[in-house]
């Protein structure tokens, strides 16, 4: 791991995020785009959460996170405080855990 | 998120803002304690102090760095790990799209808040809508994730192997969780919960057969559920900046 690496990969990643950012501001975007746009965010936060939550390593993590997080989504829905939600959901996984579930 | 539903509390109220500032001081100590299993993993690997310090201060996007971290511990080429760790982080491009009117309105807010802008900023400015609101719980998220990731990179890194698996306190299971409970609001409107129901199954089915990273870009595919904008704008999470 050297330093060229990390400002390759720092440098790459940051001009991403400002592309995105700074593209917004140069063009009109119209009222449609804008909706595919916010919707294409939702698109990858679901994604990102389905895929964090399911698999590890390319393949099913096991039953105590996806039950962890099953329960911090039922309380959310229960409109249970934010904060008390992740730790539902991490006490929860830590719990089935303990009892050697992986 | 619940003051968020509840409409009487005006948008830049003191009340809003010091629950939600609670909320993201409690997702930010969950990201200290991951930046901490991340500095004790990459001190492990072999990498030495300053690098991991560096990376996650120049880098600042957590998977990536896991990724970059776990190919070079495996015994990796460097190029293929930082290529893995740019096809991960390509998704910041549509979230910059989408996020720029809430980020800043002009260009020096913007090349500040690029750097912070990270999945859970995302998340959380999006569920407090478009305005004054969002903004200022986005610049909240950014600094403090920010500083505490970077102080529990270098607190793992020196402390190292005494460092406990963080999954022992289920905290991989907290961040979807969070995630969800931020987005939820935004799926009771039916054009996103298609399209999110969409993203997530594309996603799930191409996990075994893309590299990371991708999975998630093609759950923009769900996209394709989107349909005609809905008559009605009622729905507070989907909309859109003027």
């Amino acid at each position: 791991m050297t330093w060229t690496a990390v400002l390759v990969l720092g440098v790459g990643t940051y001009l991403m995020r400002l592309s995105g950012l700074l593209l917004r501001g140069r063009v009109e975007v119209p009222e449609r785009v804008q909706r595919l746009l916010d919707l294409g965010a939702t698109a990858l936060l679901v994604a990102l959460a389905a895929t964090a939550a399911l698999t590890e390593g390319g393949g099913f993590t096991g039953w105590a996170r996806p039950a962890g997080v099953a329960v911090g989504a039922l309380s959310a829905l229960l409109k249970v405080p934010f904060v008390l939600v992740v730790l539902l959901a991490a006490g929860t996984t830590a719990g089935l855990r303990l009892l050697g579930i992986p | 998120m619940r003051s968020f539903r509840r409409t009487p509390t005006p948008e830049g109220s003191t009340d809003g803002s010091r629950a939600d500032l609670r909320d993201v001081l409690a997702l930010a100590a969950a990201l200290g304690v991951v930046g901490a299993s991340f500095g004790a993993l990459a001190a492990a690997a072999g990498i030495p102090l300053p690098i991991v310090a560096g990376m996650s201060l120049i880098v600042f996007a957590g998977g990536s760095q896991f990724l970059v971290v776990a190919v070079v511990a495996a015994g990796g080429g460097v190029l293929a790990a930082v290529v893995g760790g740019l096809l991960l982080n390509a998704r910041h491009i549509p979230f910059g799209l989408a996020m720029a009117p809430v980020v800043a309105d002009r260009s020096p807010g913007r090349v500040l808040g690029a750097h912070v802008l990270i999945d859970e900023a995302v998340a959380f400015s999006r569920a407090r809508g478009t305005g004054p609101r969002a903004r200022r719980a986005f610049w909240a998220c950014g600094i403090s994730f920010f500083m505490l990731w970077n102080v529990g990179t270098i607190v793992g890194a020196v402390a190292g192997a005494a460092v406990p698996d963080p999954n022992s306190f289920g905290i991989d299971s907290a961040f979807p969780a969070a995630l969800l409970a931020l987005l939820l609001p935004g799926l009771r409107a039916a054009d996103a919960r298609r399209v999110g129901l969409g993203a997530a199954a594309v996603a799930l089915v191409a996990t075994p057969f893309l590299p990371p990273g991708l999975p998630v870009l093609a759950g923009l595919a769900g996209l394709a559920l989107a349909g005609g904008a809905p008559v009605t704008k009622s729905a507070p999470g989907t909309k859109v900046a003027s």
